[in-house]
């Protein structure tokens, strides 16, 4: 009951108290925990029976005696507190402010753990994002109320890819209000200082809501943070009617923290030691993505997640990559070599792409491009492989202009700079460029008519053109000023045809 | 009525005592909020309870009332273009309720109680009824009659009121018996016990997807059970959609179990606007959806399944056929895994329990060609998605159901990243239904079966020799083998890989699978002889046809097949003009 403590656990176990004592507690209640310091922590009923109840904190644990613990309950489940105030604020995982303004002043509690969308209700997404990288834009294209995650490793530019992403992020169909909405769990503050400078050198930190449970934070919390964040989200997309980008970062910490929990509570592990529903909570998160009925707002999740030892197979990228809809996936590889983005050409994916790409959407030949530079890159993989086994000599003349492809695919479609910004015009001519290396007959995955209209006839002409967005020269794209940047709220221009 | 009351909450696991009287899977309402749940053990007086929906604030000491019967789903016209959560009730309508979001203990009846169907009787007071008697139909969609056929649970009797013919809601009175049932439209029928039927049959009649690949080197016959398995993003759900969209099934029922809420809202919009080939009627008038998705309660997850195959059985028991597409069966195990963790059941492999084979044979078993009761011929063919942990079909949801199943579609993550849709792997896939559909195809198209069986020999070839390139380059091989690494790139590029954005390519009928074949392999037939008379590979390669046949997949509509003939006819004209002019050169 609120207002009444208990006095005294009977047991302390990692996160996880467990007392013995009769008030009627509900399932998933908020509990609230003062220790003999007098300091209060949170947490959450996780189990109950006639004689106990077990409830598992959200924060440091250190200190929790057996005598001297009062426990109140607070009658409620974990709420974040809403309202127009909180954008341009940081938070913690709780959901407390953190930057030494006032608390929000509103009456709107929401239960964290949100509630699911029916299926019927929701609006298929189709809306285009540009986000000026050809890899992104060309190949896996971001559609609006999508939820594609950045499955990186440790060293790779994830960061930076992400906040050019946020940057540059516009739609070709005008535009009404947005917001960012940033969850670090278990990142270095570095990492946040990162974000929170690049925000404001790109002129949006006043629309980012940001929640930081930073590594030195209980690992616990960062169960609570993403939580929180989607219920900030879905206040801004569902009730704001903002068009609302989610960055969380980094989804292997939450994981970690979530077998800890498991592993606290004794239950029966699965792939390496993570819980059976970990398939389960994360799609309790991800599925919080999308578009509904009777509101013009949305939520796009762009989830970055380290994969442990660049291992794609590990459970957390695998069963991301099961619920959602695609993966960008950054390649060491590509990396070691300096291309930036390393997006690696062939495991990325965009599931939505299909729906938001074409003629009135991005341009008619869009589709068959894609997959016609998908088929060629994976033929170039092949004919390295063998290239690294017979050498590069004794390849056909047809492997070599694949090996050329290649080559150029990956330093000029491929790379480019951290503030270049390219339509998707630009983008797509550059595909075409990239064809013309190949011999014709080989376009096999193109109608004639497209490749009549858009193949460049004079690859020769191409060459001088192509070499000004290579990144190896100086950078190409505009600085971050604030035209450039502010980005997102202009309206874009109609697609231009060249 | 017997009331208990909590005492014990796990996450969606309740126990509950003063249960006595509680049948096992018996449907129980818990709590104060009247909460969906099912008994799934007993131990005295004491209950395990399982929850279809979030128990969020649920205390210890609230009521639990047992409904003393097992979970059902309501089957009658009004079914078909519906989409249901896992225990079957009406996501439209829960949408009225509550808005775009879920709330727990909302209840919305199955079935439109306001709508009126026509109702046609075919019985006249008097007339015996029982199990297998038809009483009366109704015109559920302009393709699909309903035929109201009693089941298995009523008894033997006769008529003594059969209402006459008219506009009934579904709730009226149409058929009583002489012991004083009373019979609508609608009936219920327990959804974890497979419905009754005569006998099953041995089945030699195929399901054509019009998905190439399926139908020519690993078909599937109706009432035949297959599994697609593959890693995220080798394209299940969209091999899933294919065949829902173009399979010549009567009814199609589409269980979304555990997958994403924006594939069920695809098909939701994608379905309606799409033309059945066969009926000339929108898709969605054979179509019905379950869409239990990753996010809503993991329990309802796992009595979905249940729930769609239990109405598949229903339109079996008319005469219909109907496939099920179960996407994914992984979700579904992992469901009973997680709550076989809660109970602290002790795990077999991988922490699932140990009577997941069970469950997996039982369900798969649900499929197949029957005689119904009536006497008429159904079918259920269960076409079911599995995701192994890291595209690894060494682990155990995949193992135990490939006991199960005849037909493994293996989708490949090489082909996939290449784009090269359906990634279906022609290395590793198979069909144990080859040989039984034979004597069909044979009936339709005498070459089917040498076609099949010589596309697989070039491929089989293909990957022996692509073992040898990789280490030494194709430079090193006669011509007579670069030619196979040529015509399988052919049946890759112009057979196997078919696109479904393609208008033309989207669906591709039998007499078109043959034709491109035959156009493919009478290439390879003629350049084979070309090589033997001394013309060099390049000459070949080079011919301009060889695009024409490769691109011929979405060149040539499904309805000018005989103009394909033409295409034959070029490419003999082509080799022979090849010929010419290869002997003035060498004479030159």
């Amino acid at each position: 009951m609120r207002g009444l403590e208990y006095h005294g656990i009977s047991r302390a176990d990692g996160p996880i108290i467990i007392a013995e004592h009769m008030e009627n507690m509900g399932f998933s209640e908020l509990v609230r925990v003062r220790d003999r310091t007098g300091e209060y922590r949170l947490g959450r009923v996780v189990d109950i029976s006639e004689q106990a109840v077990a409830v598992q904190l959200f924060s440091e644990n250190t200190g929790i005696s057996i005598d001297d613990s009062w426990i109140e309950y607070l009658e409620k489940p974990l709420t974040f507190r809403v309202g127009d105030a909180i954008v341009g604020r940081i938070f913690n995982g709780l959901g407390e402010p953190i930057d030494g303004f006032p608390a929000i002043m509103s009456s709107d509690l929401r239960d964290i753990n949100g509630r699911p969308i029916n299926p019927s209700a929701r609006i298929y997404p189709r809306d285009f994002i540009q986000t000026g990288i050809s890899a992104i834009d060309g190949m896996n294209t971001l559609i609006r109320g999508q939820k594609l995650p950045i499955f990186s490793g440790n060293g790779l530019p994830h960061n930076r890819l992400a906040a050019q992403i946020v940057r540059q992020a516009k739609v070709l169909s005008g535009e009404t209000q947005f917001a960012i909405v940033f969850a670090g769990m278990g990142i270095k503050y570095d990492v946040a200082r990162f974000f929170i400078d690049s925000f404001e050198k790109s002129g949006v930190l006043s629309r980012v809501v940001m929640f930081l449970s930073l590594a030195d934070s209980p690992s616990i919390e960062r169960l609570v943070t993403p939580r929180t964040a989607l219920t900030a989200a879905e206040y801004l997309a569902y009730e704001k009617n903002m068009h609302v980008l989610v960055v969380m970062t980094d989804m292997t910490n939450y994981c970690e923290a979530l077998r800890e929990v498991s592993a606290a509570r004794n239950e029966v592990p699965s792939r390496k030691g993570y819980p059976g529903y970990l398939y389960s909570d994360l799609a309790s998160l991800y599925e919080r993505a999308g578009k509904i009925e009777g509101c013009e707002g949305s939520i796009t999740q762009l989830p970055i997640l380290s994969m442990p030892n660049d291992d794609i197979s590990h459970p957390i990228p695998d069963l991301t990559g099961y619920i959602t809809e695609g993966q960008i996936v950054l390649e060491r590889d590509l990396s070691q070599r300096g291309i930036y983005p390393p997006i690696a050409g062939l495991p990325s994916l965009s599931r939505l792409m299909k729906d938001g790409i074409g003629e009135g959407m991005t341009r008619d030949d869009h589709r068959d491009l894609a997959a016609q530079l998908f088929s060629a890159y994976a033929y170039v993989r092949s004919v390295r492989d063998l290239a690294a086994i017979i050498g590069e000599e004794e390849l056909s003349e047809r492997d070599k202009i694949f090996l050329n492809f290649g080559e150029r695919f990956e330093h000029e479609f491929l790379a480019q700079g951290e503030f270049e910004n390219r339509s998707i015009e630009q983008t797509l001519d550059l595909g075409w460029k990239m064809l013309a290396i190949l011999p014709e007959s080989e376009l096999v995955r193109i109608p004639p008519a497209l490749i009549e209209k858009y193949l460049p006839r004079d690859p020769k002409t191409d060459n001088s053109s192509i070499s000004q967005t290579s990144p190896a020269g100086a950078p190409v794209g505009e600085p971050p000023t604030a035209t450039s940047t502010a980005s997102s709220a202009v309206p874009a221009p109609a697609p231009k045809e060249q | 009525m017997s009331d208990g009351t909590i005492i014990r909450i796990s996450g969606p696991v309740i126990y509950a005592r003063g249960l006595a009287d509680a049948g096992l899977y018996d449907v129980v309402k818990v709590g104060s909020a009247g909460l969906i749940g099912e008994i799934i053990k007993l131990k005295g007086d004491e209950a395990t309870i399982q929850i279809y929906e979030d128990n969020t604030l649920m205390r210890v000491g609230e009521p639990v009332e047992c409904l003393h019967r097992p979970l059902s789903v309501a089957l009658g016209p009004g079914l078909i273009g519906s989409i249901y959560d896992g225990i079957q009730r009406p996501l439209p309508v829960l949408k009225g309720l509550s808005g775009a979001f879920l709330a727990p203990g909302l209840a919305g009846e199955p079935l439109d109680t306001q709508k009126k169907w026509h109702f046609v009787p075919s019985l006249k007071v008097g007339d015996a009824i029982g199990p297998g008697t038809v009483f009366g139909t109704v015109k559920e969609t302009d393709s699909i009659q309903h035929r109201l056929v009693f089941d298995a649970s009523v008894p033997p009797s006769s008529a003594t009121y059969v209402a006459p013919e008219g506009d009934y809601p579904i709730a009226a009175p149409l058929i009583k018996s002489a012991e004083g049932h009373v019979y609508t439209s609608v009936s219920y029928w327990p959804v974890r016990s497979a419905r009754s039927f005569k006998e099953k049959q041995v089945t030699r009649e195929p399901l054509v997807t019009g998905l190439r690949v399926i139908d020519v080197l690993f078909p599937i016959a109706k009432g035949g059970s297959a599994a697609v398995p593959g890693g995220f993003g080798t394209g299940k759900t969209m091999t899933q959609h294919a065949i829902a969209k173009w399979c010549d099934a009567d009814i199609i029922v589409y269980i979304g179990c555990g997958e994403r809420g924006n594939e069920m809202t695809e098909v939701l919009t994608e379905f309606p606007t799409l033309i059945d080939p066969r009926t000339g009627r929108s898709l969605m008038e054979r179509t019905i959806l379950i869409a239990n998705t990753s996010n809503m309660p993991v329990a309802a997850r796992e009595v979905s399944i249940y729930t769609g195959i239990t109405i598949a059985e229903y339109y079996r028991d008319m005469g219909y056929h109907v496939a099920v597409m179960a996407d994914s069966t992984s979700r579904w195990a992992e469901a009973l895994r997680e709550l076989s963790g809660r109970l602290e059941e002790m795990p077999a492999e991988e922490g699932f329990p140990a009577y997941l084979p069970t469950r997996l044979a039982e369900f798969y078993e649900r499929g197949g060609m029957v005689t119904t009761l009536e006497g008429k011929k159904g079918s259920v063919t269960i076409i079911g998605a599995v995701s192994p942990p890291g595209g690894d079909f060494s682990e155990p949801v995949t193992q135990h159901t490939k006991r199960f199943i005849r037909c493994f579609w293996a989708l490949d993550r090489d082909l996939a990243n290449a784009r090269h849709y359906p990634a279906i792997s022609w290395n590793d896939s198979y069909s144990e239904y080859t040989e039984d559909l034979i004597p069909f195809w044979d009936a339709i198209d005498s070459t089917w079966d040498a076609l099949r069986t010589r596309t697989m020999d070039i491929l089989k070839k293909e990957r022996r020799l692509a073992d040898i390139v990789r280490l030494v380059g194709p430079d090193a091989l006669p011509d007579e083998q670069r030619l196979i690494l040529l015509t399988a790139e052919m049946i890759k590029n112009g057979f196997l890989q078919q696109s479904s954005f393609d208008k033309v390519d989207m669906y591709c009928a039998p007499p078109k699978q043959t034709l491109l074949l035959s156009c493919i392999l009478t290439f390879h037939e003629l350049a084979e002889n070309a090589i033997k008379s001394g013309t060099p590979l390049p000459k070949i390669s080079a011919l301009p046809i060889r695009e024409k046949i490769v691109r011929l997949k979405s060149s040539l509509e499904n309805e000018n097949v005989q103009e394909g003939q033409a295409v034959i006819q070029e490419i003999r004209a082509a080799f022979s003009q090849l010929g010419a002019p290869a002997q003035g050169a060498v004479s030159a």
